[in-house]
């Protein structure tokens, strides 16, 4: 379960936990007791740091993340060293599910209970930066003597909310085509396909050699990632620029579902892909090609006996594309800022920048760009290939509650389209016409 | 279920005239004397519950219903006051709201009224026999309620990889003798399947054991003199057991009713909602709501909705089965 960015349930929920007459009003409850003891907001605060290295007295600081599978034995080895080399600065670090993460951090950090820093994903920024949970951080980046030279211009200028800077990014993790090498070569295919002719032709290839499935389609997790990428691909976005209105209902839209749908009714995936099947069919070596996060190489290279190589998403429309998120590292707004513990909370985020070649072993891309180019890192074989896809990544716009819009609207339209009970049309406008009123929605709420 | 023999003196006249059966041990006189001191012990002797009650429940339930009164998110500096408005949007064909939460009280409902009568209805027939004694007889009870213990999270992911029609299990055992495995977690009405078999395997041991509280309250000799009357083992089935077991199988009934309402984690982890979100329960809704997209108001107001949902429902149950009691 190394995927950073799944939200596998593992709510402690015991069905009879609540009973009574009482029991549905157990979720009211639970939302009421959110609004306990939170009546104040910070205001903006604005750090005002010494320059140079922290020299006080020793302070504690509390990193949050949601680093749960294997990338959080990296992180946990990042900090182990920073602490070792830091007398005065001791991190310690919670993990929690990401989908805990981002309901309980709010509350936490609201009732004074929260961390100093965290992680968070980069369509996540905006909406924390929108409802106070972070604090802008221009006087570190000023400090820390970092701009947009520093990063690939994407991931950092992805960490703006209201001309602010709230984040700085710790990396960048893109889909990756992974294939498996031994079931290309019983199709007589050479090299792993990158345009949408050579893609056909090794299903076709695949499949008159005997392998049955060369490309399972899945209907969930990570489908709607792969729409992302198919869409810009096909020259379509999401949202307009603004983010008022979706665009996704395009005819690059349905153009990229269409094909994307087409290798179930085509016979190269099985119907009802669901659920990680599809990558548990890879580390069977029964799936020969897999479009998947980054962060699952180290996966793959669990298994034993499987011959595996990975390679930038084939271009299947007009122009190369991919989807991408990014963590990014973010400071929390204290009811009392203490200098002290910012001052610290700055060596750490520049520690883990600087030193962001560990976190890249995790499975991800540097987001700063001298690791990213170091010799290091282009020995890191797969992680260098696809931050080849750098300078194609799709982003999400970092408006306050854009995260929120996807599960209910083209994340499902791909995958009742998957699963063959609708056409890409149909549901791609149905979902358009969803995420405007939600987009209108949010705009509203935030702009109150 | 009434409880006559405990009411209060302070309120002994008028179940007095409402208690028409007239149980004559309820001597009027007898109970009156005790509580010549004051109508205001009884609730001295409540206190310590109603101050728990009031901050636990109470409190919580009326915070509820305030903020679904709101435009409500705990870290925005405005929580407009939007009157009945999160209401009328949920009942507005169309809104933001109404349609996403109808669709999953809908699922909610299909899931209590599949899984309820097999919940009721399997611990029943599995706690007749194993009232019984013979030998082994704890090891079966064991057997049977050891998956509660289990977490959601263990229970849907074994499922999940049980019934997965490509990679799971059954999947495979189906394959051998050449049979292809139905979508369980992507079409309807599979779906369904994966989340009642795997709730019924899950929870069937806890009301089974309330079933046996149950029948050992039931006196041997009834069944003795059903027997010296010719009764077969059905007939004693249908004339005593059942009726023995009325006030716990409403009990039973409404928990189980309760419990299949709130619906959460098999949807969440083994279905996913799928197909699209056909499957997704009104808790996942009113977590989603309230939770990720922090509109705590419209959030509440869905709570208050399923609350008075259930309210209905099980009072329509208590008040149909004591008519039924006071024949």
């Amino acid at each position: 379960m190394s995927n950073p960015l799944r939200t596998v349930s593992s709510l402690p929920l015991s069905r009879r936990g609540v009973l009574g007459m009482g029991a549905a009003l157990g979720v009211g409850a639970a939302v009421s007791a959110c609004g306990g003891g939170s009546a104040g907001t910070p205001g903006g605060q604005s750090a005002t740091i010494a320059e140079g290295a922290y020299e006080g007295e020793k302070v504690t600081l509390a990193f949050w993340n949601g680093f749960t599978g294997g990338d959080g034995a990296y992180m946990k080895q990042m900090i182990e060293s920073f602490n070792s080399e830091h007398d005065n600065i001791e991190v310690q670090m919670n993990t929690l599910e990401w989908a805990d993460f981002y309901s309980k951090v709010p509350n936490a950090v609201a009732s004074g209970a929260g961390p100093d820093i965290a992680a968070m994903h980069v369509d996540q920024v905006g909406t924390n930066a929108a409802r106070r949970v972070i604090m802008p951080l221009d006087e570190f980046t000023g400090a820390m003597d970092l701009n947009e030279d520093d990063f690939a211009s994407t991931v950092w200028n992805a960490g703006m909310y209201d001309g602010k800077r709230y984040a700085i990014p710790l990396d960048v993790h893109p889909l990756g085509f992974y294939y498996n090498t031994k079931l290309l070569q019983q199709g007589g295919i050479t090299e792993p396909p990158q345009d949408r002719e050579s893609w056909e032709a090794a299903l076709t290839g695949m499949k008159s050699k005997g392998v049955e499935y060369p490309f399972w389609a899945t209907a969930t997790w990570p489908a709607h990632l792969i729409f992302i990428s198919l869409l810009g691909q096909f020259g379509g976005s999401l949202y307009d620029e603004e983010a008022t209105q979706a665009t996704f209902a395009s005819d690059a839209g349905v153009e990229a579902l269409t094909w994307y749908a087409s290798h179930v009714k085509d016979g190269f995936s099985p119907a009802n892909v669901a659920n990680d099947a599809q990558a548990q069919a890879f580390r069977q070596g029964r799936d020969a090609m897999t479009w998947d996060g980054i962060w699952m190489m180290n996966e793959w290279a669990k298994v034993e006996g499987l011959e595996w190589g990975a390679a930038p998403l084939p271009t299947i429309g007009d122009e190369p594309a991919v989807w991408a998120s990014s963590h990014q590292l973010t400071v929390m707004q204290q009811k009392s800022p203490d200098e002290n513990k910012l001052h610290a909370a700055r060596d750490f985020l520049a520690y883990l920048s600087e030193n962001s070649i560990e976190w890249a072993k995790s499975g991800q891309v540097p987001a700063r760009n001298s690791v990213r180019e170091s010799d290091e890192f282009a020995g890191l074989e797969v992680q260098s290939t696809l931050a080849g896809q750098l300078e194609n990544v799709i982003f999400p716009p970092t408006i306050p509650g854009i995260g929120d819009v996807t599960a209910p609207t083209f994340e499902q339209a791909v995958n009742t389209v998957v699963l063959g009970k609708a056409d890409a049309k149909t549901a791609l406008e149905d979902a358009a016409k969803k995420a405007d009123a939600l987009l209108e929605d949010n705009r509203q709420k935030y702009s109150a | 279920m009434a409880g006559t023999a405990t009411a209060p003196a302070s309120t002994g006249g008028r179940r007095r005239g409402r208690d028409t059966d007239g149980s004559s041990d309820v001597v009027p006189g007898a109970v009156r004397s005790p509580t010549a001191a004051s109508p205001v012990t009884a609730y001295l002797f409540l206190a310590p519950y109603l101050v728990l009650f009031t901050l636990f429940v109470l409190a919580p339930i009326l915070y509820g219903l305030w903020i679904s009164l709101h435009d409500w998110d705990f870290l925005l500096p405005g929580k407009p006051f939007v009157g009945l408005q999160n209401y009328v949007d949920l009942f507005t064909p169309g809104s933001v709201t109404s349609g996403p939460f109808w669709a999953s009280m809908r699922a909610t409902a299909i899931f209590t009224v599949l899984s309820v009568p097999l919940l009721v209805a399997l611990p029943l027939l599995v706690a007749v026999p194993l009232a019984r004694k013979f030998p082994g007889r704890n090891f079966f009870r064991a057997i049977i309620f050891a998956p509660y213990v289990l977490g959601v999270a263990v229970i849907g992911i074994l499922w999940r990889y049980l019934l997965d029609p490509n990679v799971g299990v059954l999947a495979s055992v189906l394959d051998r003798v050449g049979l292809d495995s139905p979508p369980w977690l992507t079409d309807t009405p599979w779906v369904w399947g994966a989340l009642v078999i795997p709730t019924i395997w899950w929870t069937l041991g806890y009301n089974m054991v309330i079933f046996l509280a149950g029948l050992q309250d039931i006196s041997r000799e009834l069944y003795e003199a059903a027997e010296m009357d010719g009764a077969s083992s059905f007939q004693q089935f249908r004339n005593v057991t059942l009726p023995g077991l009325r006030p716990v199988l409403v009990f039973v009934v409404t928990i189980t009713l309760l419990a299949s309402a709130n619906l959460f984690g098999q949807s969440y982890i083994i279905t996913q909602g799928q197909p699209g979100r056909e499957t997704r329960s009104a808790i996942m809704q009113i977590a989603e709501e309230g939770l990720a997209r922090f509109n705590m108001g419209s959030s509440a107001a869905m709570s208050t909705i399923l609350t008075l949902c259930l309210l209905l429902i099980s009072l329509v149950m208590l008040s149909s089965t004591r008519e039924r009691g006071a024949k």
